[in-house]
């Protein structure tokens, strides 16, 4: 059977490298963007290599109300579905104005849930299909610099774990990626350490790994889980003084 | 952020702009002065940093391929193992490659590269159809050979704009191996001589032993080669790569470890037989299966001492400069004679007709006085030295020896008044 997957907000970093693995397995894609014009020379260059099908689509994420249209007119064909959209503001301004910070909720939380719920509808009534949500370790632990992203991640998480559960008995399966400190045009104004940074290609290709093995929740690079773990059970009256600087 | 090209050496901090697309390519070029584009860093020494380096990280994609014709175009960023990794199985392999496939097309556009068939074939802008160049107005030109901005550009180290895409001819071949020949030489005449009977083959460099005693000076073994024609292109670069972790201590390289090497080396190859057959990975590109070479140097990094000679001096110039080597004890690692075909009309390539040597020196006291003095030997026998390795010409020399720098930059003046593109290299040699 031809694979299809469907990837929200296809212009992402990430994205794009996890497309060269899931191409070179014969997977054809639909990708939702803004600005379908940005994907111009990404779409040419895996045609080029793989020869697949691929369609571009607009696709915004914060636009709800056109999330049902858009779903009705690919859904026939769409085995799988990617939602990779993030947007991470500056901290500091998304404290300050409410427009940042509730275009951060509406891209990383209710858009993907709007955009999610449709599609889990579908595959619930098909009893197939993969859903993968690249949502963040930011999400583990509310923190002073990022807890703004980290909670609409935290969210997202949450969110996946429930669909994942409700999903199983369906034969859909759910795979929650946490990924760290990546270097990508999201994170390029940020001064990331060089030693806990990695590069798209590195979470791309666990996340083909994750599909393959049916992997629930993917920490990428694997060290993450440890240091998520260890961060997740210091107590919350330590914690809340560890980063007063 | 600190950075380094391949040589380790000069190590600077510097802004790094990585432009995402065009129009932010456009941003960072009206805004900011004192910029160089950088492609893979593997350039040796200056030539690539600057105040602000501008990345072509996101230019990695391939945007047409014309697979009956063999011709490619590609964003600036591609590295060449990229392009190999797609055409060899196609039956297509590059007209033109250096000693490295860990470059982008962007740098094997700036440099000029040239490899083991420059003799027969030139520099990679022969292998050019056209590219699209950014200029530092912001404006976009597509650039032609014979066009002036492609001989600025061409060889150019990326001071007339920042390169977006290349459309490039690609060379047909019918196997991923290459019957290869060993020629040894007892001294340089012997090397010359081989070369010169060997010169029809389409591949050709040798290795030179520039430790070897006065009797021995210039001992030398010549690998020539072609393409096989078995039909077997199944390439697929999962070679096992050998990692060199962390910077070798700085006496690990000394004039009794190279030496012996180089003497080891020497008898190894003797013993193997003439002919025979080779993956194209290890004819082109030995040390690309080991990641970060260089650090063997050590932490203060090495520089490649690379010059040409006209043909008829260049037995004289080459044995001047030997023995001069040889009298400072100054070991080089890894040495390399090639025979040069022709120049070419761009203002700013390397080659020109006659014997190249390239020599890896790590970085030490009087290294640089050593360097100087072949200079002077360089310009007295009419060569160059290679700007792509340089990392510390004076600018006399570098005057006295290119030969169409004014036309360079009668150009560079017209697309850049405000020298907004500029490396060190650049301002050290007064372009």
């Amino acid at each position: 059977m031809t694979k299809f997957m469907f990837i929200v907000g296809a212009n992402s970093d990430i994205a794009k490298e996890t497309v060269k693995y899931f191409a070179k397995d014969g997977f054809n894609f639909i990708f939702g963007v803004r600005d379908t014009k940005q994907l111009d020379d990404f779409v040419m260059d895996i045609q080029i290599k793989f020869r697949i099908n691929c369609k571009v689509i607009e696709f915004d994420i914060t636009k709800y109300e056109t999330h049902e249209t858009i779903w009705e007119s690919i859904k026939n064909e769409v085995t799988d579905v990617m939602v990779a959209a993030g947007y991470l503001p500056q901290q500091k301004l998304a404290e300050k104005e409410w427009s940042i910070c509730f275009n951060t909720i509406n891209v990383n939380f209710t858009g993907a849930i709007s955009i999610l719920n449709l599609v889990a509808n579908t595959f619930e009534e098909r009893k197939k299909g993969c859903i993968i949500g690249i949502s963040s370790v930011a999400g583990d632990r509310g923190r002073k610099d990022n807890y703004i992203y980290g909670s609409a991640k935290a969210g997202f998480t949450a969110y996946l774990s429930g669909l994942r559960n409700r999903l199983y008995k369906s034969n859909v399966h759910v795979i929650t990626v946490k990924p760290g400190p990546v270097y990508t045009k999201m994170t390029s104004n940020l001064q990331l350490s060089n030693l806990f940074t990695v590069n798209p290609d590195k979470v791309a290709k666990d996340i083909y790994k994750a599909y393959k093995n049916k992997q629930d929740i993917l920490y990428t690079p694997g060290y993450w889980y440890l240091i998520m773990g260890i961060f997740k059970l210091i107590p919350e009256f330590i914690y809340k003084k560890m980063s007063v600087k | 952020m600190s950075r380094y090209s391949w040589g380790l050496y000069p190590e600077i901090q510097a802004k790094i702009l990585n432009p995402f697309d065009k129009s932010k390519l456009k941003d960072y070029l009206l805004s900011y002065q004192s910029l160089i584009p950088y492609g893979n860093g593997r350039s040796y020494g200056d030539s690539a940093l600057s105040d602000n380096i501008i990345t072509s990280k996101y230019f990695k994609y391939f945007l047409e391929f014309d697979e009956n014709n063999g011709i490619l175009k590609c964003q600036s960023g591609v590295l060449l193992s990229d392009i190999l990794n797609f055409i060899v199985p196609r039956g297509w392999f590059l007209e033109i490659t250096p000693g490295t496939k860990l470059i982008t097309i962007g740098g094997a556009i700036a440099s000029d590269v040239h490899g083991k068939n420059h003799h027969k074939n030139g520099c990679f802008s022969n292998s050019i159809i056209n590219f699209n160049l950014m200029l530092p107005s912001g404006d976009i030109v597509n650039v032609k050979p014979n066009d002036e901005l492609f001989k600025a550009t061409c060889g150019g180290m990326g001071l007339t704009g920042f390169i977006i895409d290349a459309t490039i001819k690609l060379k047909r071949i019918n196997s991923q191996f290459i019957k290869q020949r060993i020629v040894i030489s007892k001294n340089l005449k012997e090397a010359f001589d081989a070369f010169e009977k060997y010169s029809n083959a389409p591949y050709s460099v040798a290795w030179i032993d520039c430790l070897a005693d006065k009797n021995n000076l210039g001992r030398s073994i010549l690998f020539v080669g072609d393409f096989e024609n078995d039909s077997n292109l199944n390439y697929n670069d999962f070679s096992k790569k050998i990692n060199v972790p962390f910077y070798f201590p700085p006496w690990t390289l000394n004039k009794y470890s190279v030496k012996s090497f180089n003497y080891i080396y020497y008898f190894i190859n003797n013993m193997i037989s003439d002919i025979s057959k080779v993956h194209f990975d290890k004819f082109f590109y030995p040390l690309d299966a080991i990641n970060n070479w260089n650090r063997i140097y050590g932490k203060n990094g090495f520089t490649q001492y690379q010059f040409i000679l006209p043909k008829n001096n260049s037995y004289d110039g080459l044995m001047e400069i030997l023995y001069e080597i040889y009298k400072s004890g100054l070991g080089s690692f890894l040495s390399v004679l090639k025979l040069y075909g022709k120049q070419n009309q761009n203002y700013l390539s390397f080659p020109i007709e006659g014997y190249s040597l390239a020599l890896d020196f790590k970085i030490e006291g009087q290294l640089f006085d050593l360097l100087d003095k072949l200079d002077q030997i360089v310009v007295k026998y009419s060569g160059r030295v290679y700007l792509t390795k340089d990392v510390r010409m004076k600018k006399e020399i570098f005057y006295s020896s290119y030969d169409k720098i004014d036309n360079f930059l009668e150009i560079k003046k017209m697309i850049d008044p405000k020298n907004k593109l500029q490396s060190l290299q650049s301002r050290r040699i007064g372009l």
